[in-house]
């Protein structure tokens, strides 16, 4: 495991091209593109204001930086560097701007949820749908970039347009049984809509492409409700984060729940491997306790941590949320399958430092993943079932079936892994700081052959991997520093 | 009981009155007599006597004996019964006065009888009337509780009552608590649904016209500036929005569906034809299973499953012919004949399990409770065996009586001989062996002994040299050369004493001893005896057997003064382990004695 130097960002705006091989990240009102294997920046833009959103094209080729607060949207071409595209939303104001999936429109969504307005970069046609709803996931588009769900509120009724993206004709119009909608999500394949309402009421429903009703799934009344939904990669599962701590997995025959994964305080599964991260302090001489070593960083006050395979049974820290407060921290908030739709990792809210991983096929835990500060992020390798999770402290922790790793990030600084994102690959990570981030390169050879040796054993003990804190296969880009 | 007392005074009183009125007229003295004489007999005889004698003197024997005989006549005995023996004189016809006498007597007897029986009857009266006016009380009592507890119940009752009262006006205003904070409830969620309706339309049409300013305000700044427009990602050119391809986004949608649906279709068969296939598996194991075992379990009705059996497996050739096929009619066979054959696995896995659960029963009844009837089997069985085997005893024993009584030839009789006496001189080596152990054991005992012996008249020796010089040391310093003495005495006592180096230890140890002794004065009053005192400690030593002497006195001073010396401690274990052999010795004398 390699890891390069730091890199200035801001905003948390970094982002891995869609083909994987560049790394757009954005410092203040500068846009730099790097190339992913050498770091080498291959273009830098300058923006007009400090850049507050950007995002890829779907062919790479393209990238927006929205500026929020001036109403503006750049467009940067990678092949065509003089090439240049600005939009302007003028008073109206702008909330939200994204590609289409075709990467030749931009939707803009503006302030109160007016309109959306989408720019065609084609033909400089602009066209407004009315009627946006404001919720937590408005619009989706299916998989295959052919369809667009929107949320729409007329009357005081919910309703769900389906355009074609193509040339954004309306496909579908159809009013929903939701008192307020929440989100709505295609499925993985685009035949399925999954649309859910706000937390006051339990209600998932499932459309069909062409908006006949599939079926209605409630689990229970009178108590806040849903607050997480997520396909499965193979369209085979929807599950449902809700706020009394469980999980509920429907499937795609009979749309009936076929499992339910609660989140208790205390696990007594057997099944289950529960790992704790242990903290433990570097043992410091005292001839080691000079000014320089506390100046120089904070390798002082690292810790090195590891994990332990904890007895069972274990009890999880809790934590009570205040039943007077809007959105109380409790329930099921996060919810990610691996991409080969084999494991379901969980967060439940009032356990902030816990992990759950879920084995998809036997349906019982897999494992839990206690650490030691609360969990920031964590995410799946889209190649392997590897899970990567950050807890905002100097350390980045891997969890596969073989087992657990934690992994100090060798830089100097204080760099506090925030969140962090995959290379569609799988071979590197992203991790963003605060100000800053460092690229994380898998060794993959190595990593596959230890699966293979701890595939043997079964559950071989959390090892501690010594980082490496030099890349002998990527040297890191010195020359150009914007 | 006090009414009773109270009555009988007055009825004795009615009696008397009876009797004095009659005694009135003649007599009046008797009065007080006739009372005593109708309480009590006994002192009849005391009190009338002296009665008698103021009633009858000698002047008036005559009235006296007309009275008497008036009395008599009145009580209905013959009148003419007592008569002067001489008229006019004072004599008395003996025999009548006697007979009145006896017959009087014989009346006061029958009335004392009679008044026994009824005063018996009497108390026993007064007693049952006690007990009755007793359980009569204790009745009212429980009455009188019966009725407070009842009252008390019923006041419970009238409690409880009210208590239900209040709490369903409770329950009442409760409901209707609730009632009317549902209808809250509703009316308010009524309310704020409406006015969110109202807020959000008010907000739709202040974005309306938000839009409307703005788009009416033509925004000069609302626009796109592309340098070159871009071509399509697909590299077609646009189309015109006609009907045309409204339905053809229709097609593809459906298309999209379409294909879903079919890939669906297809895993679902897939899964199917795999179910199918598990299902054939599992019927032709369940075949080959079932077919080897039924004739053997079954036995009677082996031929009918065995033709079910062929039955089935035609059905199953028939209908993996038709799997192909996938018609309705081979999915009923199928699944009729796997269910059949479930069916008969079923019954046979019931059966084992009976059979197994039957085959757990006996063992636990083996274990814990025999059922009765295995039980009485076993016994009978046991008992048979029994009179089997003593039947066998009683004909060897026969048998080999009849070969000594009949056939007792010399060979038998040598032979028999041989056993017995070898049988006896293992006996008898035993008890040689043990007789021999027992002398080892007094032997040493003995040379124990007479060690002591030897030892003790060596000290005894010594004590007695000792003695002597000292006397002889007594002698000289009692002559006019004490002072010559004096400052030489251990040179002379040295000098004097011609004694080899054990000798010397001895009367070190003999020191040691007096020593030692005088903590022993405080039971032996006399000095003077201090004399004999080691030999009693030689003596004490014998007995305990202590072959190393200094530590057999060691350990009497530890005896005697328990916190002496570090070494009291083990010494006294050792003096313990001494003791025991002594013990183990005394056994052997015992032994010894006894045989």
């Amino acid at each position: 495991m390699n890891f390069s130097e730091l890199f200035k960002q801001s905003n948390q705006l970094c982002k891995v091209s869609p083909d994987g091989k560049y790394l757009a990240t954005c410092v203040q009102y500068r846009l730099v593109i790097r190339d992913v294997s050498t770091l080498q920046i291959l273009q830098l833009y300058t923006c007009l204001d400090q850049i507050t959103h950007m995002e890829w094209a779907s062919d790479s080729l393209f990238i927006l930086c929205a500026m929020y607060k001036r109403g503006l949207v750049q467009v940067w071409s990678l092949e065509q560097p003089d090439w240049h595209c600005k939009i302007d939303e003028g008073s109206i104001g702008l909330v939200s701007s994204r590609w289409s999936p075709d990467g030749r429109h931009i939707l803009n969504t503006t302030e109160f949820h007016l309109r959306i307005t989408v720019w065609s970069l084609c033909t400089k046609a602009v066209s407004y749908i009315k009627y946006p709803k404001a919720c937590q996931k408005g619009t989706d588009f299916s998989r295959d970039g052919c369809y667009m769900a929107l949320a729409e509120r007329r009357d005081c009724k919910d309703y769900v347009s389906v355009f074609v993206c193509d040339d954004w004709h309306l496909l579908r119009h159809f009013e929903t049984e939701t008192q307020d909608l929440a989100g709505l999500e295609w499925s993985p394949n685009g035949c399925v809509l999954a649309v859910w309402d706000s937390c006051l009421e339990y209600k998932v429903l499932l459309y069909s492409l062409d908006g006949r009703l599939l079926s209605t799934y409630s689990a229970y009344e009178w108590s806040l409700g849903v607050k997480s939904v997520t396909w499965s990669p193979s369209s085979q599962f929807l599950a449902i984060g809700s706020y009394d701590e469980k999980v509920r997995i429907l499937n795609h025959i009979t749309w009936k729940k076929i499992a339910q994964f609660d989140h208790p305080a205390t696990i007594n599964n057997a099944k289950a491997v529960v790992y704790k991260e242990v903290e433990r302090r570097t043992a410091v001489g005292s001839d080691d306790l000079s000014l320089h070593n506390i100046t120089i960083g904070t390798t002082l006050f690292n810790t090195q941590s590891k994990y332990e395979i904890c007895p069972l049974p274990v009890q999880i820290p809790v934590v009570k949320p205040d039943p007077d407060r809007a959105n109380p921290k409790i329930g099921v908030s996060t919810l990610a399958f691996s991409s080969d739709s084999r494991y379901l990792a969980t967060k439940n809210d009032n356990m902030a430092s816990v992990v759950w991983i879920w084995d998809m096929q036997k349906m019982n835990l897999e494992a839990v993943l206690e650490q030691t500060s609360a969990v920031r992020c964590f995410q799946w390798d889209p190649r392997r079932p590897r899970l990567a999770l950050c807890t905002a402290n100097t350390k980045l922790y891997l969890w596969s079936p073989a087992g657990c790793v934690s992994v100090q990030v060798p830089t100097e600084g204080g760099f506090q892994v925030q969140s962090l994102s995959w290379h569609g690959s799988g071979d590197s990570l992203i991790l963003l700081g605060k100000e800053q981030l460092c690229l994380c390169f898998m060794d993959t050879d190595q990593e596959d052959k230890a699966h293979l040796q701890s595939q043997d054993g079964k559950q071989t003990e959390s090892q501690e991997m010594d980082p490496v804190s030099t890349s002998e296969h990527h040297p890191p880009c010195t020359s150009k520093r914007p | 009981m006090g009414e009773w007392w109270t009555a009988v005074p007055t009825e004795t009183s009615m009696g008397s009155y009876e009797i004095s009125s009659i005694s009135h007229v003649t007599m009046s003295p008797s009065r007080q007599n006739n009372l005593m004489s109708m309480y009590s007999s006994a002192g009849l005889s005391k009190s009338s006597y002296s009665v008698i004698s103021a009633f009858c003197t000698e002047d008036n024997i005559p009235q006296c004996i007309s009275y008497i005989s008036q009395e008599l006549a009145s009580l209905g005995l013959s009148s003419t019964c007592i008569k002067a023996s001489s008229p006019g004189g004072a004599g008395l016809d003996t025999v009548p006065a006697l007979n009145a006498m006896y017959e009087l007597l014989q009346i006061h007897r029958r009335n004392m009888c009679t008044l026994e029986e009824l005063e018996k009857e009497q108390l026993k009266k007064s007693n049952t009337l006690e007990q009755m006016q007793m359980s009569n009380s204790r009745l009212k009592d429980q009455l009188e509780l019966s009725i407070r507890e009842k009252s008390g119940l019923h006041e419970t009752e009238r409690q409880l009552h009210l208590k239900i009262k209040t709490l369903q006006s409770c329950l009442k205003t409760e409901k209707d608590e609730v009632q009317k904070l549902q209808s809250i409830i509703a009316s308010r969620a009524s309310q704020y649904s409406h006015d969110a309706k109202r807020k959000e339309r008010e907000a739709a049409k202040l974005k309306e016209r938000l839009s409307q300013l703005l788009v009416e305000r033509r925004d000069k700044k609302l626009a796109i500036d592309v340098l070159n427009s871009l071509g399509r990602s697909d590299g077609k050119r646009s189309h015109w929005k006609t009907t045309k391809v409204t339905a053809s986004h229709e097609d593809e949608m459906y298309k999209s569906l379409l294909s879903d649906y079919e890939e669906r279709q297809r895993a679902l068969m897939l899964e199917n034809t795999e179910l199918k296939k598990v299902l054939q598996q599992m019927k032709k194991e369940m075949i080959h299973i079932l077919s080897p075992c039924q004739p053997s379990t079954r036995g009677a009705t082996a031929e009918d499953s065995q033709a079910d059996s062929d039955g089935e497996e035609k059905a199953g050739d028939s209908s993996r012919e038709m799997l192909d096929q996938s018609c309705e009619h081979a999915r009923e066979q199928l699944t009729n004949s796997i269910r059949q054959q479930w069916r008969k696995l079923r019954s046979h896995v019931e059966k084992l399990d009976n059979q197994a659960s039957q085959v757990q029963n006996e063992m636990e009844s083996n274990n814990e409770v025999i059922p009765k009837e295995i039980h009485e089997d076993e016994m009978e069985k046991m008992r048979c065996e029994v009179q089997q085997c003593k039947e066998f005893i009683h004909t060897q024993q026969l048998l080999l009586q009849q070969q000594l009584n009949t056939s007792f030839d010399d060979e038998t009789a040598a032979l028999l001989n041989d056993c017995y006496t070898l049988e006896e001189k293992e006996r008898l080596k035993e008890e040689w062996k043990l007789f021999e152990e027992q002398k080892r054991n007094f032997e040493r005992e003995r040379k124990n002994f007479t060690e002591a012996a030897i030892r003790l008249g060596r000290e005894k020796k010594a004590f007695e040299e000792d003695c002597a010089s000292w006397l002889k040391n007594q002698f000289l310093n009692m002559t006019p050369f004490t002072d010559r003495r004096s400052c030489s005495s251990s040179d002379g006592q040295s000098a004097l004493s011609i004694r080899s180096e054990p000798e010397m230890r001895m009367s070190s140890t003999k020191a040691q001893l007096a020593k030692s002794l005088t903590y022993a004065t405080v039971s032996t009053p006399k000095p003077t005896q201090s004399a004999s005192v080691p030999s009693t400690a030689e003596l004490y030593r014998t007995l305990r057997l202590m072959p190393d002497s200094s530590s057999s006195r060691h350990s009497h001073r530890g005896r005697w003064q328990e916190s002496s010396t570090i070494e009291g401690g083990d010494t006294r274990v050792k003096s313990k382990t001494r003791v025991r052999c002594g013990n183990i010795f005394s056994l052997g004398e015992d032994e010894n004695s006894l045989t």
